[in-house]
């Protein structure tokens, strides 16, 4: 028996083994890498820094907590960032539903994988140029004004409706392809099923349709809630004068790390209940 | 085929090992900082010219470090890689804070740095002394601008000259009328064009509102909008919030600005001759002056980095960017007064010197060349203690909501 | 499920509508690049193919688009690597702590990109210094795979939960040894969801800018990088629009690709 069919028997024969050697470079990756320096970080927001060489001072210390919950225009951003981030969510979950059942149901069944290219697409033109788009749009005499003016309304203008809108525009297809992929697989015997006991499109919808895609919504609002989360780029281009949570964390970077890793963590904090709480309803499997 | 297999817990406790290895690892104190003091490091200045590295690393507002790609006839990098063989790789910053933070970083050989970050990067030691000698062109530098308060500690040279130059008022002039007078265009009178006024976006800025308080409200006895005690401050930062409900955007980003005027997003507010420029150039009409109060500007220094890993480069740049023809190349096209005496003949507009004031010592004195804000009061009282810059950043967060 | 005609019109309305409102903004962007004018501004006064021309002779935004191309075949590369891994032993093996696993894999995609990137910038800072090395695109590869992985971990378990493990216990039964069935059985039946998540891997590093802005040294230019520098100045706004343009219009095919390839195999059904 050649050296790889020994090799292959022992390996059978040990499935701790096998496992072992599977996962020991993606947890080292993982674990030691990402998990190691996001701890350090969370570490260094316990220290703090010289006021005037903005050297840090690894001294233990929670004042920089203790700023965070006790200087109010923090707690203003982070409530802020996270109504920003549900707003997006719930506008994408609205938008992303009725375009994905039409792409994945009513529409024909040739036309599918090119409408699903129509959607997917848009990711690759550039997050940057995409938001410079609305920028353009949303300027004064610009694409919103010209099409509002004939009902004598004004374009939203920079601000905090115009970030929700344009991270609402950057994410809608994270949010329609899973529930499109749910939508396609659902098996027609079951809505045959419903239709039979007696259900009309609304209760069957609201009955079966909707349970079953839910799972995928919420894989897409794990996507469009932390990407909306944390982004500092799009507010400071279409934002006016906004701050969110990400602003403040970029800001603090430079001359005060401790502090942008103390106001890191929350965004972290956020994210993490919100994925423990998805993980019930099964979106982390249909990602 | 599922296999129940019951993982190691060495694989764990080795990962939660070496979590807290790396956290602890880093446990260990160490600081050396001055702490408020104006105590640099000892350190040495470069005492000779050495073979060139080939290559630089640069720390540059927009419009210093020019390589044709923005406008192919504005270009004095091609020359100097020429002449040295030193290839430029340059690193927009759009504020002194993220200077100071990529100096940190010890990947870049030199800086301009405007005067509120050149005693931040002398104290903590990350600018080194910069031997003069080695500078030839600096012999023909501006006397006012040699070993000034910003750039030199105990007569000891921490950088190069580079031009100078004050913040502007710029308004639209088909938006904004009568035409402004004052700063209070933007302060107290910002109401009449809500949603469309500027500011520049770093708390340096408050010193703007310092200074505007100096003329209007002379009972608070501001001297130096550097040095304002906590009455002083909250004033300014009252103001400023106040302020805070006129403004669109504030802007760092120079192009923001030039398109928010030019789309009549924004109408009114502070800025740079090269973006009055270059706005005009875009077909605005608008225009920037100096208002009344006077200004706040900057008088720019190239620093080499302690680190830097190209010195002899580095040297070679900052002799480069003050030689008179390349000195005045620069401030020609940012809009702002030469270092290089000898750079007034050169400029292509010949009355470029007397409008940028480049001899005019009286002249600057007005303005509010940006400093670093420290305790220890730079107008030297010394019977309050002053406001240091890390309680700026954090108002400033604050002044924004 | 049967729809009552208006349903079915309103909702072929709706989807137009919403592609309509997607597609607005790229052929803003498109028209743009055709915009005489430099800075942005609407609308424009005339149309000219100039900046094209400016775009196809920038050296910056080529020597970019390599730099993107290299730092995604090798963050895909290494994602592919670590995610089937990961990927298998999720599905095939039943043990303490997959659950977590699972989670921490999304978790560098999820956590916000500013946190995340300020993590590893320390963490290369203070583990390269002493080597004597500085960040570079390596450090930029490294960052992309990290959140890379989960992209090809949930292809390859999606694939491998719907394929029994019955098809490799066959093979073994019929003489091939564990490598074997691997190449000859699994290897064909996971080959496609590999390449859709290396696809989608590399699309996602591709355009990602806040995680490279803190792990890229300061020679390193991707894409992203050269077009928020660019951004920036005023000759050179045009010119990323055009490079945007060109992104969308060659990034169909590929899409096309890896849409096909992930598509399931059962029947979808028509309403």
């Amino acid at each position: 028996m050649s050296l790889l069919n020994r090799t292959a028997g022992a390996l059978y024969r040990r499935p701790r083994l096998r496992l072992s050697l599977l996962l020991t470079a993606p947890l080292l990756w993982l674990t030691v890498l990402y998990l190691g320096s996001l701890s350090v970080l969370f570490v260094s927001a316990f220290w703090t820094t010289d006021s005037f060489t903005s050297e840090v001072v690894k001294v233990w210390s929670t004042d920089n907590f203790h700023e965070l919950f006790t200087v109010p225009v923090y707690r203003q951003v982070i409530l802020r960032s996270i109504g920003v981030a549900l707003s997006v969510t719930v506008l994408c979950a609205v938008i992303a539903f009725p375009l994905a059942f039409y792409t994945a149901r009513v529409a024909k069944a040739k036309w599918r994988p090119l409408l699903v290219v129509a959607i997917l697409t848009p990711l690759w033109a550039s997050y940057l140029v995409k938001v410079y788009a609305w920028r353009l749009i949303l300027s004064q005499g610009g694409l919103a004004d010209w099409m509002l003016k004939p009902f004598g309304l004004n374009g939203p203008g920079f601000g905090l409706p115009a970030t929700v809108l344009t991270l609402t525009y950057l994410w809608l297809p994270y949010m329609v392809l899973p529930i499109h992929t749910a939508l396609e697989q659902l098996p027609a015997n079951l809505l045959d099923a419903s239709a039979d006991l007696g259900a009309r499109a609304g209760r069957t919808f609201r009955s079966v349709v909707l349970p079953m895609v839910l799972p995928s919504v919420a894989a897409g609002s794990i996507f469009t809630f932390s990407l909306s989360l944390g982004d500092y780029i799009t507010v400071q281009i279409v934002g006016g004068k906004t701050q969110l949570i990400g602003n403040l964390v970029y800001s603090n970077i430079e001359l005060n790390l401790p502090m942008a890793a103390a106001l890191g963590t929350v965004p972290v904090v956020v994210i993490v209940v919100y994925l423990l709480a998805m993980r019930r309803t099964g979106a982390l499997s249909s990602l | 085929m599922e296999n129940a297999v019951r993982l190691t817990r060495t694989l764990q406790v080795a990962a939660c090992a070496a979590v807290l290895l790396a956290a602890t690892a880093c446990g260990s104190s160490d600081s050396s900082s001055s702490g408020g003091g104006l105590n640099p490091p000892d350190l040495k200045a470069q005492s000779k010219l050495g073979k060139s590295e080939g290559e630089v690393n640069l720390i540059a507002w927009a419009g210093y470090v020019e390589d044709g790609s923005n406008d192919p006839k504005v270009n004095w990098v091609s020359d100097f890689e020429k002449q040295t063989g030193c290839q430029v790789n340059s690193k927009v910053a759009a504020s002194s804070d993220e200077m100071v933070k990529l100096m940190k970083t010890g990947e870049y050989d030199a800086v301009s740095a405007s005067g509120d970050a050149s005693l931040r990067l002398i104290a903590s030691g990350d600018a080194a002394p910069v031997n003069t000698t080695l500078v030839p062109n600096y012999k023909d530098i501006f006397p006012d601008l040699k070993l000034q308060a910003w750039n030199s500690v105990k007569g000891k040279a921490y950088g190069i000259p580079h031009g100078r130059g004050a913040n502007l008022l710029m308004y639209n002039t088909q938006k904004v009328t009568p035409a402004p007078t004052s700063w209070a265009a933007v302060f107290d009178d910002a109401s009449k064009y809500k949603g469309h006024v500027t500011a520049y976006d770093s708390p340096i800025y408050i010193a703007d509102a310092a200074l505007y308080l100096k003329a209007t409200k002379p009972e608070l006895k501001i001297k130096d909008p550097y040095a304002l005690d906590q009455t002083q401050f909250d004033a300014a930062v009252a103001l400023l919030k106040k302020q805070n409900a006129d403004i669109g955007e504030y802007w760092s980003d120079y192009l923001k600005e030039i398109s928010a005027f030019k789309s009549g997003d924004s109408v009114v507010g502070t800025t740079w001759q090269v973006i009055a420029n270059l706005t005009a150039d875009e077909g605005t009409k608008i225009k920037a002056f100096v208002p009344k109060e006077g200004s706040t500007g900057w008088s720019d220094t190239w620093m080499i980095s302690a680190k830097a890993k190209h010195p002899n480069c580095a040297y070679k740049w900052l002799n480069w960017i003050v030689s008179p023809k390349v000195n005045a190349q620069v401030a020609e096209y940012f809009g702002e007064a030469p270092a290089n005496s000898k750079a007034c003949t050169e400029t292509s507009d010949k009355n470029f010197c007397t409008t940028y004031h480049a001899a005019d010592t009286a002249y600057w004195k007005n303005i509010a060349f940006w400093n670093t804000p420290i305790e220890q009061c730079l107008d030297g009282r010394t019977d309050v203690k002053c406001v240091p810059y890390a309680k700026w950043v954090q108002a400033w967060t604050e002044i924004k909501g | 499920m049967q729809l009552s005609r208006s349903a079915r019109i309103a909702l072929r309305v709706a989807a137009g509508f919403g592609f309509a409102v997607i597609y607005v903004p790229l052929l803003l962007v498109l028209v743009d690049s055709l915009n005489p004018d430099r800075s942005a501004s609407w609308p424009p006064s005339t149309l000219t193919l100039h900046w094209w021309s400016v775009a196809w002779q920038n050296s910056g935004a080529r020597a970019a688009l390599w730099v993107s191309v290299k730092a995604g075949l090798g963050a895909t590369a290494i994602a592919l690597v670590l995610g089937t891994l990961i990927a298998f032993a999720v599905a095939r093996y039943r043990f303490f702590g997959r659950d977590a696993i699972s989670f921490v894999v999304v978790l560098p995609i999820a956590l916000p990109g500013i946190v995340t990137g300020i993590a590893l910038n320390s963490a290369f800072s203070t583990v390269l210094e002493p080597l004597g090395l500085g960040l570079g695109l390596f450090t930029v590869i490294v960052g992309h795979a990290t959140f890379c992985i989960v992209v090809v971990f949930n292809n390859v378990v999606a694939r491998l939960r719907r394929t029994s493990g019955s098809y490799e216990e066959a093979a073994m039964d019929l003489g091939a040894d564990a490598f074997r069935a691997f190449v000859d059985v699994t290897f064909p039946l996971v080959r496609s969801a590999l390449l859709a998540g290396g696809l989608l891997a590399f699309a996602l590093s591709f355009d990602e800018i806040v995680v490279t802005t803190f792990t890229a040294g300061p020679g390193i230019e991707t894409l992203p990088i050269w077009i928020f520098n660019n951004m920036t100045r005023p000759q050179q706004a045009p010119v990323v629009n055009v490079v945007a343009a060109v992104l969308v219009l060659l990034s169909v095919l590929p899409i096309y690709v890896a849409q096909r390839l992930s598509a399931d195999t059962a029947t979808a059904s028509r309403v």
